[in-house]
Formats: structure tokens, C-alpha cells, sequence
């Protein structure tokens, strides 16, 4: 086994303000970036705050940018990384910091419980079930992968850049509404406030989203463009719009 | 000083936002009582997250023999008979209508082709009965029950960590917790509190857990004088990673073999072949086969032996590395890549059926599973044992403390069957939620004590005022020294003095702990975090291992070497450990209530 020193470079400070602080460390092998961050941890820093769980890509906790890159510290195996530069280590910078590594991603909470919530069609059967097919469901189950790492949120230029996190719930909850909206028992309408208050018309599919998802969500692709296609269905198309106003009702 | 700490007041305050916690929360608060939750993580990342293989329910979509009779009788013989009876035929009961109310939740389960939940094999399950999403079946449950709870009007406190349960005339009235981002503490009051706080897995060195299973509602109860049941009955999952070493004891699940996989050892032979035990013959296929057809649905083929109870996998596996015919990291193979014999495109099909499993294995020991095996080996996975409960209500000995999931004890016995365990969570969850809410709506308003606010507080931040003055021992060298003296002296193979010195050794950690120093301030301090950690590890070790010494005999996910069979005698009682009052741990034996007739029958029916 080749044993060799490598130095990592993390970004330790709170909301006040912080510095990058070079650790080196020797590191074994078959190890990932969590493991390395760990041993910086418990060896040369014990108050390094870094958020994690299952250290096995399930949780989506250690979220982190690794030399600029926004990543699961837990799936990033060193042997991916060039060792003879110092790694770079840094909290995901679409967030307020708390401390460290661990950023404060409170917002995404709040954001979910603004959608409307799964509503069910009456039960298939009279024993209170439903049948689908496994067909009718694969895409939604697509979306339902999502660890929730928010690494999606980090990328997007709406949230990193600009900071409209009050006007745009990012591609983590396009995923999420679109697997509400194609649902095949649900049967709640969610266009209006995707139009509106969720501000999907400032997604520019720019598809950065879909790169660095961990669980490889075509987020754009089978999420954000089909629900574009639905709003622009819904409140822009000429010929739907006439249809609703003269179709027989009831 | 004790007045100024913040203070929540709840009806029913739940601590643990897995599976059991959610449930129980969600249950609560629909019959109308203000509901409090807390957890040490974010909002679901709790280890439920990490069950893979999905949840038992006798629902019979695939094999319509199945029913509540059938799965009541497997989860009786998985756990050896030293079950909570009443516990088993409750969860086999009412499993099914748990499962249907996660799907008009919004959970999307594999179907069949008439369109209803899939179902499939796993060990120790006589039909195929585990509900599942691929092999995510636990991401499935947390973020349903997460994504219909947040409209449930629960009040959720993430990242908080609670230091002790708080007490007036012998009923517990709320906990005192701080959060781990700010390191503030908080008084929660509360009518009811209901523990769902999962696994203690962190005592060991070679563990599933994640580092949230430091058995802290075991130890928190235990501490206010709650009882414990059965502690010496630990699971060793027989298939964790062991390759690379950072990966070691993460969970490779039971669904590889119960999708075809095989276990070889280096000669390429099937050892499981080797050792079946007689209360399985019967079950359990000596043909290869026939093994392969009933991983593949045919209603008419016996198990593989691989699919045989984890503990005895475990031991198997155990005895081939032992024998020197293991892998070259001191395991044996799981290989499902074979299937290609059988399946045209059987990569695709095993990407498909297995998805996080090729994920974990490519990205994390860079080995594609549809072309070539595995190296496994056991790794600490799960609690048979925990808080003692009232089979239907989950409530403790002390009056308004209840306890549900990993964390209780009792459906499981000896040794628990996989999908057993999310099942437990949604049945036991529910019943500790109506419960606790019930017990809330009966009683008056709560009363904490400040004296009893200031010890904790006192205690909590001592690991500061050490450091300040003079002492230098950090916690995580005693966390590393306990977890790999529990692998070592009270693991998966054990012995009288191997035991006996690992009770010296915890008490010598206890001395050490008691001296550990933190460096810095509460803010986000995983130093200080691991500190309080111990306490709670170092309770769960004495206890696991005075039961472990007191059960001479094997039995389950207890195995002694010294003592290497079931003793009729010792199917007669369960192990329950209780405060004395100078403060030690103290054991009685307990007589298993007799079971019922028609439950007997069941049991006849079913050998």
C-alpha cells in the first residue's frame, strides 16, 4: 500500500467571515474525501464542523465543494483527485455558512412545505388500493432518488448567483413538484404557482443541475423542460386558452 | 440560571426523526395534540435512509399463501421464540394496512404486472413479502412520511441533540437538548415523550451505522430508570463492504441474494450448502437449481441457503474466514454477476433490480457487480434488544415515556428478519403516537425542576471546564478504544472471560470519559458532540454485555463459542436490566408470558 501526504486546504470561519487553513495529512488507499476530512478531524482539528451521515452516497449530508466542484465528500474517491496540488475543501457557497464546512440550508425546508402537498384520486379498488403499472410509475420513481443534497440548489446560477431564493424554488423542488404533477394517482394543479411565486421561467436550462446531481436525475431534461412545456400549455397557448373558454362545461 | 434557558412546550414530544419518529409524530398530531420533534440530523437523512431490501407486510400480491398467520410464525422462528408474541402477531396484523397508507401518502412501491405493490424474497420470509423501491426502500419511507408530516403542523427541531430526559414524581416531563449548530441549550416540556432514537451500532468498530446510532435513547432511558430488554441480542448483517478499509461494515443488502446472489468462499464453493439447521430443512432447497428458480418466483422451489436468518449467514461466513478459506480482505465473495448463465443482458438487469448497490460498489471500490463479485464480510448492524414496552401501547415502565423502532424491544427476539424492521417502524410508530397522545389528552400540565436542569447542564459542559482546567484527553481515543474492545471481546463469536474483561475495560473507559476534555465552544463542536456520545455508548456496552454474559447459551445474533447451543431453559425467560439505586447496572431474569392458544396453533400449523 502507497502511503502518501497530501494536503488538504478547508475553509474554516463562520458568517463573519474565515480563511482557508492548510492540514497535511497521509492518507491510504481506497480512501474518499469525507475519510480524509475525518482524520483531519480527529487528528488536527477537532471543532471542524462537517455535516454527515451515511458515508455511503444515501443521505446527502456531506454536500461540499471539492477544488470548486460542488460534490458528495462521501462518493469522491481520492484517487479521482491530482494529489500533488492542494485539495480544496468549501462549504456550498449557495448558503448562508454556519460554520466551516456545514451551511445553514434551512430555506430548502421552507420551501418544500409551500407545495401542495400529494393528493390522491379515490381508491382503484374497494379494499382502499390503487393499480399502476411499473411502467406509468418509472419516471416518477426517477425523480423519488433524490437524497436531498441540495447540491442542485448550490449550482444553480438563480440561487448562486443572483440569490432569488425568494422568487425561485430551484431544480430540488422541480424534481419535487414534478414527481407530484406526474404522480398517476394525484390530482392537485400546481401550474399557477410554478408560473408565479416558484419562478421556473428563470430556469435558462443551463443544465448544471443535471451535471452534478449525485443520483443522476436528468433534472432538465425529464423534469424542468416537461413542466415548462405544461405551464406554457397552460397560460400562454392561444388555441388552449380559447378551447377552455368555449368548451362545454361540466 | 435554570429559568433562562428557552423553553418549548409540547403534548407529545418525539425524539428521533427516522421511520418510527415520523410515524409516531404524524399519528400524534392527527388526533390534534401539539407535536414537538427533534433530531440530531437534518430532516431525513436518519439512518432509515439506509434500509435497502423494503419492509415486510403479508399482503400476498405475489403468493396469495401468504397472510398475518404465516408471517407471524416466520418473524416467531427468525427471533427464536424469546419474542414479545403479542408484539409479532400485531406487527404481522397490521403491517399490510401500514404499507397501503405510506401509498396514499405518495410512496411509489415496484408493482406487479396486475398493477398492485411487488413484493419480494428475502431471508427467513416463507413468500415473497418485502414491499420495496429497488434497493431504496428506506429513502421511499422517510420522504413520505417526511413530505406528509411537514403539513401536519409537527414543530421540528433539526440538528438538536438531547442530553437527558427530565422527570417529576417518576414521570418524565420533557427532555433538555441543545442545538448542535449554536450549542443552545433548551428545556422541552412536554406530556408525553416518545423515544424513536434507532440503533446503537457506533459501539462497535466494524458497524452499518451511521454516527447518529450511539444508542442514546437506550442509555437516556435506561438512565431515568426505564428498563432494558434483552440487550445481548445483536445483529451482525452478514454482507457489509469490507474493500477498501474506509468503506468497511457499509451494508450490501440481503436483495443480492435474494435477486440470485451466491456466497463462495476462495475455493469458489458454495459453503452454505454445508450447514443448515434442522428448523429450516424443511424450508430450505440442497439443490442449486431449485435455489435459482425460487429467487426468480417459482412457487414451488425451497430457498437457497444463503437466504437462510442473518445470524446464521453471519457465523457461516465467520467460519469460512476463520478456516482460512475467506477472500484476501478476510471475507468470502458475494457473487451476482453468475446470473449472466441464466438472464441474456444480465448486467442491465442487475442494474435495474440493484441500482444503489452497482452505484455503491463502482463509485466507492471501483468494481462493476454485474461482472465480478464482491468481497463481504458481517458487520453491526442492528438491535434485537432496547427499551422494554408494552406490546400494544409502547409504553415504558415510566409513566409518560414510550419508545418505538430500533430503539424498543421485543418483535425481533433473538434475531430479527430483514424487512422486519421498517415494517416495525410504521406499526410501532403509529401505536406509540396514539398512545402518547392519548396518555397527553389524560393528564394535567408538566412541572420541570430547575435543580434537575442545572446537573444536566452541569454535566453536559463539564468536557469544557476539564480542558480549562488542565486535562487533555480528548473523547475520540476512548470512542476508538470501546468500539474495538466490543468487536473484539463482545462480538459476533463470544467467550465467559473474553466477556468478563470487556466489563473491566468498560468501567476503566468510564473512568477515562469522565476526564475527557474538550477543546473550543458548544458552536457546532463534533469534539464535544462525541463527548456526550460516549456516555451513552459506554451504557448500551455494560449493558449488552452483562446480558451477554448472563444468556449461557446461543441463540440468534448471541452466540457463545463456549456455550455454542440453545438451552430449553433459557427459552423460558428474557434478560431485563434496570437502575439500582446507588446508580449501577443491575440484571433479573424474567419469565416470557405464556402464549396464547390460537397463537400456538399458529406456530404448530406453520413447522
Amino acid at each position: 500500500m502507497n502511503n502518501k501526504q497530501v494536503t488538504f486546504r478547508i475553509w474554516r470561519g463562520d458568517a463573519t467571515g474565515g480563511k482557508f487553513v492548510d492540514y497535511t495529512t497521509e492518507i491510504t488507499e481506497g480512501l474518499v474525501v469525507l475519510d480524509v476530512v475525518h482524520k483531519i478531524q480527529a487528528q488536527q482539528a477537532n471543532d471542524l464542523a462537517v455535516r454527515w451521515n451515511c458515508k455511503a452516497g444515501k443521505c446527502g449530508s456531506c454536500s461540499a465543494e471539492v477544488n470548486g466542484m460542488p460534490k458528495l465528500m462521501c462518493m469522491t474517491r481520492m484517487d479521482t483527485l491530482d494529489l500533488s496540488k492542494p485539495i480544496t475543501i468549501e462549504p456550498m457557497r449557495a448558503f448562508p455558512l454556519v460554520r466551516d464546512l456545514a451551511t445553514d440550508v434551512s430555506w430548502n425546508f421552507r420551501v418544500k412545505t409551500k407545495i401542495k402537498k400529494f393528493n390522491p384520486r379515490k381508491p382503484d379498488c374497494a379494499d382502499g388500493t390503487w393499480r399502476m403499472q411499473q411502467e406509468d410509475v418509472d419516471r416518477v420513481q426517477e425523480f423519488r432518488k433524490c437524497i436531498e443534497c441540495f447540491l442542485c440548489q448550490d449550482v444553480c446560477h438563480v440561487t448562486r448567483d443572483h440569490h432569488l431564493h425568494d422568487k425561485f424554488i430551484g431544480p430540488r423542488f422541480f424534481v419535487y413538484t414534478a414527481a407530484l404533477e406526474m404522480h398517476p394517482l394525484d390530482t392537485e394543479d400546481r401550474l399557477a404557482e410554478l408560473k408565479e411565486a416558484h419562478g421556473i421561467g428563470y430556469c435558462n436550462i443551463t443544465k448544471c443541475c443535471t451535471k452534478v446531481c449525485p443520483e443522476h436525475i436528468t433534472i432538465t431534461d425529464n423534469a424542468i423542460i416537461p413542466l415548462k412545456e405544461r405551464v406554457v400549455d397552460e397560460f400562454y397557448d392561444p388555441f388552449a386558452w380559447l378551447w377552455k373558454k368555449i368548451r362545454p362545461q361540466g | 440560571m435554570a429559568t433562562n434557558f428557552e423553553t418549548h412546550e409540547f403534548d407529545v414530544l418525539v425524539i428521533g426523526a427516522g421511520g418510527a419518529g415520523l410515524r409516531a409524530a404524524i399519528e400524534a398530531s392527527a388526533t390534534g395534540v401539539k407535536v414537538g420533534l427533534i433530531c440530531k440530523s437534518l430532516l431525513g437523512k436518519a439512518h432509515t435512509v439506509m434500509a435497502e431490501g423494503g419492509m415486510a407486510a403479508a399482503m400476498g400480491n405475489v403468493d396469495d399463501r401468504d397472510n398475518w398467520k404465516v408471517h407471524f410464525a416466520d418473524t416467531m422462528r427468525g427471533g427464536q421464540y424469546v419474542n414479545n408474541w403479542r408484539m409479532a402477531e400485531l406487527h404481522a396484523k397490521e403491517a399490510p394496512a401500514r404499507v397501503h397508507e405510506l401509498e396514499a401518502w405518495g410512496a411509489v412501491f415496484d408493482r406487479t404486472k396486475e398493477g398492485k405493490i411487488s413484493q419480494r424474497n428475502f431471508g427467513g420470509h416463507r413468500y415473497p413479502r418485502l414491499a420495496h423501491v429497488g434497493d431504496r426502500t428506506g429513502l421511499e419511507m422517510i420522504r413520505t412520511l417526511q413530505d406528509h408530516g411537514i403539513h401536519q403542523g409537527i414543530t421540528v427541531f433539526m440538528e438538536y441533540t438531547v442530553v437527558s430526559l427530565l422527570k417529576d414524581a417518576g414521570r418524565v416531563v420533557g427532555v433538555f437538548g441543545y442545538d448542535r449548530e449554536r450549542g443552545r441549550f433548551r428545556v422541552f416540556k412536554a406530556k408525553a415523550t416518545v423515544l424513536a432514537t434507532g440503533g446503537l451500532g457506533r459501539a462497535y468498530s466494524v458497524t452499518s451505522n451511521s454516527w447518529e446510532g450511539t444508542g442514546d435513547g437506550v442509555s437516556l432511558a435506561f438512565h431515568a430508570g426505564a428498563e432494558l430488554l434483552d440487550m445481548e441480542f445483536i445483529q451482525f448483517h452478514p454482507t457489509g463492504m469490507i474493500w477498501p478499509p474506509s468503506v468497511r461494515g457499509i451494508l450490501v443488502t440481503e436483495s443480492v441474494r435474494g435477486e440470485g446472489g451466491v456466497l463462495r468462499n476462495k475455493d469458489g464453493k458454495r459453503f452454505m450448502y454445508d450447514d443448515i439447521p434442522d428448523n429450516y430443512k424443511s424450508q430450505t432447497s440442497t439443490d442449486p437449481e431449485e435455489g435459482w428458480r425460487y429467487t426468480q418466483n417459482d412457487k414451488n422451489a425451497k430457498r437457497p441457503p444463503e437466504l437462510l436468518t442473518r445470524d446464521h449467514v453471519a457465523r457461516c461466513i465467520n467460519r469460512e474466514v476463520k478456516a482460512g478459506r475467506g477472500s484476501p480482505h478476510g471475507g468470502v465473495f458475494l457473487d451476482i454477476s453468475w446470473i449472466k448463465e441464466k438472464i441474456p443482458n444480465s448486467a442491465e438487469h442487475i442494474k435495474k433490480k440493484l441500482p444503489s448497490m452497482y452505484h455503491q460498489f463502482m463509485q466507492l471500490a471501483n468494481l462493476d457487480i454485474t461482472k465480478e463479485p464482491m468481497e463481504i464480510g458481517p458487520t453491526t448492524h442492528y438491535a434485537m434488544g432496547g427499551i422494554r414496552v408494552d406490546g400494544e401501547t409502547q409504553a415504558t415502565n415510566i409513566p409518560g415515556l414510550y419508545a418505538a423502532g430500533e430503539c424498543a424491544a421485543g418483535l425481533h427476539g433473538a434475531n430479527r428478519l430483514g424487512g422486519n424492521s421498517l415494517s416495525d417502524l410504521i406499526v410501532f410508530g403509529k401505536r406509540a403516537g396514539e398512545y402518547a397522545a392519548k396518555y397527553a389528552k389524560e393528564t394535567s400540565v408538566v412541572s420541570v425542576s430547575d435543580a434537575e436542569i442545572e446537573a444536566a447542564y452541569k454535566e453536559a459542559t463539564a468536557p469544557f471546564e476539564r480542558a480549562a482546567g488542565g486535562s487533555t484527553e480528548g473523547p475520540y481515543q476512548v470512542q476508538y478504544d470501546l468500539q474495538n474492545m466490543m468487536q473484539k471481546n463482545v462480538g459476533i463469536v463470544r467467550l465467559q472471560n473474553e466477556m468478563e474483561e470487556a466489563i473491566d475495560g468498560i468501567q476503566k473507559l468510564k473512568a477515562r470519559a469522565d476526564k475527557v476534555a474538550v477543546q473550543g465552544h458548544c458552536e457546532y463542536n463534533p469534539g464535544w458532540h462525541t463527548a456526550i456520545d460516549l456516555k451513552h455508548l459506554l451504557t448500551v456496552s455494560e449493558a449488552i454485555t452483562l446480558c451477554a454474559l448472563e444468556r449461557k447459551e446461543s441463540r440468534g445474533g448471541h452466540f457463545r463459542e463456549d456455550f455454542p447451543d440453545k438451552s430449553p431453559e433459557a427459552a423460558k425467560y428474557n434478560n431485563v436490566v434496570s437502575k439500582a439505586t446507588d446508580g449501577s447496572m443491575k440484571l433479573r431474569r424474567e419469565a416470557i408470558p405464556p402464549m396464547r392458544e390460537d397463537l400456538k396453533q399458529v406456530i404448530e400449523e406453520m413447522k
